[in-house]
């Protein structure tokens, strides 16, 4: 029988993929914009599985508004990255590097 | 729903300003019409506030709660549509001047404040996490609006990917929160963590997560690491908004969060947001000394500004959300008037951000040296000057709610942050001759420059009454 607890581990998972992805990658900025569509999806796992197990509509009216600023933020991300490609010729990750920190 | 309409018609008539703003700008002049919409939504800002400020009262509640308008929410909204409004007019000529001045200028920044005043009167997760969305977009947008330089770019790409990150955590704490608690509302969440003083272990990770991502949006110390990059690649306007009105609508949303919604627990988040606010002021006080670029100064500055704003938080107490508001005010002030300073700095046309320019600057321009020198004073918090008030309402806060170390800790961050505003002054009063920087003759810069400086020194017999304001504030928010 598969239970809340589950679910809540493979949003878990994917969440700590997401960030790890975040924190460990170092070659291409497309795939840092893939691990936070990653750690979204796995918060919208959540919600809808705590939505179902709640019998709580909230949680399912949650994740379509995620799913929307989700696509909105990608828009930016990658309208931000063509600007960035412009004006540096690369979108390696080592190479966001004009200014220190 | 007329009456739930009501309530949010300052939000809805901004969001539809500039919306209509973008559409006309599009079909007739584009970039022609910059400066002219500039000044408009400064003007818009400024009635919104007058507005929000003078005919709201008492406690009212939309669409089932989730959109609250309280004294809190008016405080802190008439403080940022002003700071916006500010901002928007000091830049205008720098950004004409430089050709960066395009017509979605004004417009993201107005997208941004309805973020914000969103922000400040959520009382729901999900309000929460749009109006956070609507700000955080906007100022992505807005920060790489130089798009030929590789700087801003840069700035742009950064705070994405960090700002993003924080999105992720905090909505994954809102999703927590959610399941342990049923609801999204505030009013249940606050219900469902009881009044006991500690939450269940489900709702305490809702409530860590949640809280790294409010930190992020705050830049608090261990989530700094955006802010002296951003703050040194966005063009210098950009940067004196990211310093002034989204850090307020950030804390007015951190305070929003931990108190309506989990003012119940308060112990569970206290020593968190104590050990934040520690951090914040000592790697602001720190980091900050070797700096030579005044943007990147000014970055670490507002970090360790936040440290002590968040002690008014971390008191956790009425009082203590009083002090965190009227710390925030002064705050802006000091930023408006400070970056006024910061865009009226150039040589031979070229904008200027070392502080080794302004070597003997006082010889050349005493008038501005002065109220420079009072403002960094009142940035370090040297008594007789507003920014002094400021600290010493959150340390009594402090106080009150028996945090002395906390208290103690903040007075040495302090003493050691000094050393780099004197710096400055010292620079500007008896430096070495080198080569010398102009400041243009902007009035707008000029009046903007001087009237916080005057309100520095002025402000100190009554504090023109905001902290009374802020108290009235706090008082609806905590209960």
């Amino acid at each position: 029988m598969i239970g809340i607890e589950h679910y809540l581990t493979v949003a878990a998972a994917l969440f700590v993929i997401g960030i790890f992805g975040l924190f460990l990658n170092r070659k291409n900025v497309i795939i840092l914009l893939m691990s936070i569509e990653l750690m979204l999806l796995a918060v919208n796992i959540n919600l809808v599985a705590f939505s179902s197990f709640l019998g709580d509509l909230a949680g399912q009216v949650f994740t379509l508004f995620v799913l929307t600023v989700a696509a909105a933020e990608a828009a930016i991300g990658l309208a931000i990255l063509v600007c960035f490609f412009r004006n540096r010729g690369t979108i390696a990750v080592e190479d966001i590097n004009v200014m220190k920190g | 729903m007329s009456a739930d309409l009501n309530i949010i018609l300052p939000e809805i008539i901004l969001a539809l300003f500039a919306m209509l703003a973008l559409i006309v700008a599009v079909y007739t002049g584009k970039d022609r019409l910059a400066p002219a919409m500039t000044w408009i939504t400064a003007g818009v800002l400024v009635l919104l506030a007058v507005w929000v400020g003078f005919t709201g009262e008492g406690d009212r509640a939309a669409f089932g709660g989730m959109f609250i308008d309280d004294a809190f929410a008016r405080f802190a909204k008439v403080t940022l549509l002003l700071s916006a409004a500010a901002v928007l007019v000091m830049g205008q000529e720098y950004m004409e001047r430089r050709n960066i001045l395009r017509f979605e200028y004004p417009v993201l920044v107005a997208l941004a404040v309805v973020g914000m005043m969103m922000m400040v009167s959520a009382g729901d997760l999900m309000a929460l996490y749009m109006g956070l969305e609507l700000q955080s977009l906007s100022l992505y947008v807005v920060a790489s609006l130089r798009r030929d330089s590789v700087r801003s770019t840069e700035a742009g790409l950064k705070y994405f990917v960090l700002g993003a990150l924080s999105s992720g955590m905090l909505l994954y704490g809102a999703s927590l929160v959610y399941g342990f608690s049923g609801t999204t509302l505030f009013a249940g969440i606050v219900a469902a963590a009881g009044d006991s003083g500690h939450a269940p272990i489900g709702l305490l990770f809702g409530i860590v997560f949640m809280l790294a991502g409010l930190a992020f949006k705050v830049s608090a110390v261990p989530f700094h690491m955006w802010t002296p990059d951003v703050y040194e690649g966005a063009p210098t306007p950009i940067t004196a908004f990211f310093a002034t009105a989204p850090k307020v609508a950030a804390m007015g949303l951190f305070a929003r969060v931990m108190h309506d919604a989990f003012g119940g627990v308060v112990a569970d988040w206290q020593q968190i947001v104590a050990l934040l606010s520690i951090l914040s002021m000592f790697l602001g006080a720190i980091a900050a000394i070797g700096q030579t670029n005044i943007k990147r100064l000014m970055a670490y500055s507002s970090i360790a500004h936040m440290g002590y704003a968040l002690i008014g938080l971390a008191a956790g107490t009425e009082q203590g959300v009083g002090a965190m508001l009227t710390y925030l005010a002064i705050y802006v002030t000091m930023n408006v008037g400070t970056f006024a300073f910061i865009l009226s700095m150039q040589r031979d046309g070229e904008p200027v951000t070392d502080i080794a320019a302004l070597n003997l600057y006082a010889r050349a321009e005493p008038a501005r040296a002065l109220a420079m020198l009072i403002l960094l004073f009142s940035l370090a918090g040297v008594p007789p000057m507003l920014g002094f008030f400021a600290k010493l309402g959150v340390w009594q806060a402090g106080l009150a709610a028996d945090m002395v170390w906390l208290v103690a800790l903040s007075a040495v961050a302090s003493a050691i942050g000094a050393y780099y505003y004197l710096r400055i002054v010292f620079y500007m009063y008896f430096g070495s001759e080198g080569a010398q920087v102009e400041t243009g003759r902007s009035p707008v810069l000029w009046a903007l420059l001087m009237v916080p400086a005057a309100a520095m020194i002025l402000g100190i017999v009554n504090l023109f009454g905001i902290d009374g304001m802020a108290q009235a504030a706090a008082a609806s928010l905590v209960n």
